[in-house]
């Protein structure tokens, strides 16, 4: 059991107010809020050992190299994973660029196959559209079963030697549907394809170890998951990260430079182009410590609590539609949903002004939105620091949003 | 009233349900199309121009109640009026919505005697988010009458 009163106290915005109200975050899935220890690891280190990493002798240099790796072993421990194997990126979009200019550029050729699903993020979708252009090879979706996840029937169709890459989220940002990650990496294994995992929602909401999914690539993003922005990390087995190509060069990636030609440093320092993020990296150790110190378990199942008791609330709101499956062990806690007439973003606005933060759009997310046709969602997401009083103020603002739209 | 009454006056909420002018036109028009990136709405319109009038105006779009009763009542109040007068009323619109930089031309002493019934968008001011909605449709317009006056 979390000790939620206390563990709420360590969020300093979740005590402000908004349009007078207590603020109601229920935007995680966009991104979290930050614990007061991540917020001070970061303050501390400009305040105590600001240098640059990697190079010089003094002692802060020493200190930041020390901060700077040690939060590597933190985010790579918390994964079940090698820090050699785990490179810092700005963020989940840039570890899928460097996989799809890195790796597919120089992998891929006419008539190959990428095969990914319709419930992608536009950072799984657009970087490999961008690679199609240039290689010839196509984008293959698989589609959604009527519970909305991923359809694996007819996948034998799909699959051939010509599917180079399966990529696939971990958990859909808009759905919320869990996998099926071993089915589909299974699934690639058998034609020879490499699998990319996008775990910008699963790494923050479950237990993840990496060993547990037999995936080629593993992407996240620390400021999903109580870190800051600007920082996120890419895991690859170390075979697929050694034949991967740098996608920026510069300082820090190098071994040696001449006028002509350059070595590479070694993996991960080899896509770690440029003076990194420090601060960020010394605040995303203190994200998974944070999270790793409430326990990824305990944090799970009070999700899927709450997720359980959302679903059930807003199942009393009329004309109310979910998009996502009903069963908590399949999913998690971004609940997507229409509501009558009312668009989203006017769902927001009277939701904002109770204080209630949701979010209304497409959830870069269009080819779903075609999909399910609709325009847009509204989506409230759950975290650890969100309680069952919030999703009851979520559903009386949604019964206001009703009246102010005269229904 | 409260602000979100204020907001979602019922003028606006009709012509969100019934959108006045929906459809395309057939013949020689003027086209244009307007997205907002970050929330996907879209507005597009056909503008039928002769002598410097507007004669005939159809719309599509999908979006939110303020994108779409915007473009609604912007369809109805150009459709017989010249191409300065739309483009005035434009100017007019943005300066209320604070689009533009100006004081607001409507005058709180005589509701609707400068802008009609668009003047019900005003709530709209107050959610600084959403003025960018109100704004979708007009943007389209300027695009759709630029191309009018290249052509002429």
């Amino acid at each position: 059991m979390i000790d939620l009163e206390r563990l709420r106290s360590d969020f300093p915005i979740l005590s402000r107010e908004v349009n007078g109200h207590r603020l109601v975050y229920l935007d995680s899935a966009a991104t979290t809020q930050k614990p007061t220890a991540v917020l001070d690891s970061m303050d501390a280190y400009y305040r105590e050992s600001n240098a640059n990493v990697h190079r010089g002798a003094h002692t802060l240099s020493a200190e930041a190299t020390e901060l700077y790796e040690g939060a590597r072993t933190k985010v790579a421990h918390f994964i079940g994973a090698k820090p050699a194997q785990t490179v810092f990126t700005r963020g989940t979009t840039t570890a899928i660029n460097h996989i799809a200019y890195g790796w597919g550029l120089n992998h891929l050729n006419e008539g190959d196959k990428i095969v990914l699903t319709i419930a992608e993020h536009h950072a799984n979708i657009v970087p490999w559209q961008i690679i199609s252009r240039h290689t010839g090879a196509e984008l293959v979706y698989l589609e959604l079963t009527d519970d909305y996840r991923v359809d694996l029937n007819g996948i034998d169709r799909i699959l051939d030697d010509r599917v180079k890459i399966v990529t696939f989220s971990g958990m859909s940002n808009v759905t919320g549907a869990i996998g099926p990650i071993n089915l589909l990496s299974e699934a690639a294994r058998s034609v020879g394809a490499l699998t990319v995992l996008d775990g910008a929602q699963l790494v923050p909401h479950h237990p993840v170890d990496v060993a547990e999914f037999d995936v080629d690539f593993m992407a996240f993003s620390a400021h999903k998951m109580l870190g800051p922005t600007g920082i996120g990390a890419l895991w690859g087995t170390r075979e697929r990260l050694e034949e991967m190509e740098p996608t920026e060069g510069g300082g820090e990636m190098i071994n040696t430079v001449d006028r002509h030609v350059s070595t590479w440093a070694p993996v991960p320092h080899k896509f770690e182009a440029g003076t990194p993020p420090i601060a960020e990296a010394v605040g995303f150790g203190a994200a998974v410590d944070y999270l790793s110190a409430v326990g990824m378990d305990v944090i799970a199942q009070h999700e899927r609590d709450l997720t359980r008791y959302a679903l059930d609330r807003l199942a009393e709101v009329p004309d109310l539609k979910v998009y996502g499956p009903d069963d908590v062990l399949l999913r998690g806690g971004a609940v997507s949903f229409e509501l009558a007439d009312i668009h989203p973003h006017d769902i927001a606005t009277i939701l904002d002004q109770e204080g209630i933060a949701i979010r209304a759009g497409h959830h870069c997310a269009r080819p779903l939105m075609q999909y399910l046709d609709v325009p847009a969602t509204a989506r409230a997401s759950f975290y650890l620091y969100n309680i069952p009083e919030e999703i009851d103020k979520l559903v009386s603002a949604l019964m206001n949003a009703r009246r102010i739209f005269g229904l | 009233m409260s602000q979100l009454d204020e907001l979602y006056r019922e003028v606006i909420l009709d012509h969100y349900r019934n959108p006045r002018r929906r459809g395309t036109l057939s013949g020689d028009h003027l086209h244009a199309e307007g997205v907002n990136p970050s929330c996907g709405d879209e507005f597009s319109l056909d503008i039928e121009v002769r002598d410097g009038v507007v004669v005939d105006a159809a719309m599509q779009g999908q979006g939110c109640s303020i994108s779409q009763a915007s473009g609604s009542m912007m369809m109805n109040t150009i459709v017989g009026k010249s191409v300065s007068d739309v483009e005035d009323l434009t100017y007019k619109f943005k300066l209320m919505m604070s689009i533009e930089e100006g004081d607001n031309p409507v005058d709180p002493d005589r509701p609707g005697s400068v802008l009609g019934d668009l003047e019900a968008l005003q709530g709209v001011r107050k959610f600084p988010v959403r003025i960018k909605c109100a704004g979708l449709a007009w943007s389209t317009l300027s695009d759709a009458l630029q191309q009018a006056g290249q052509e002429s």
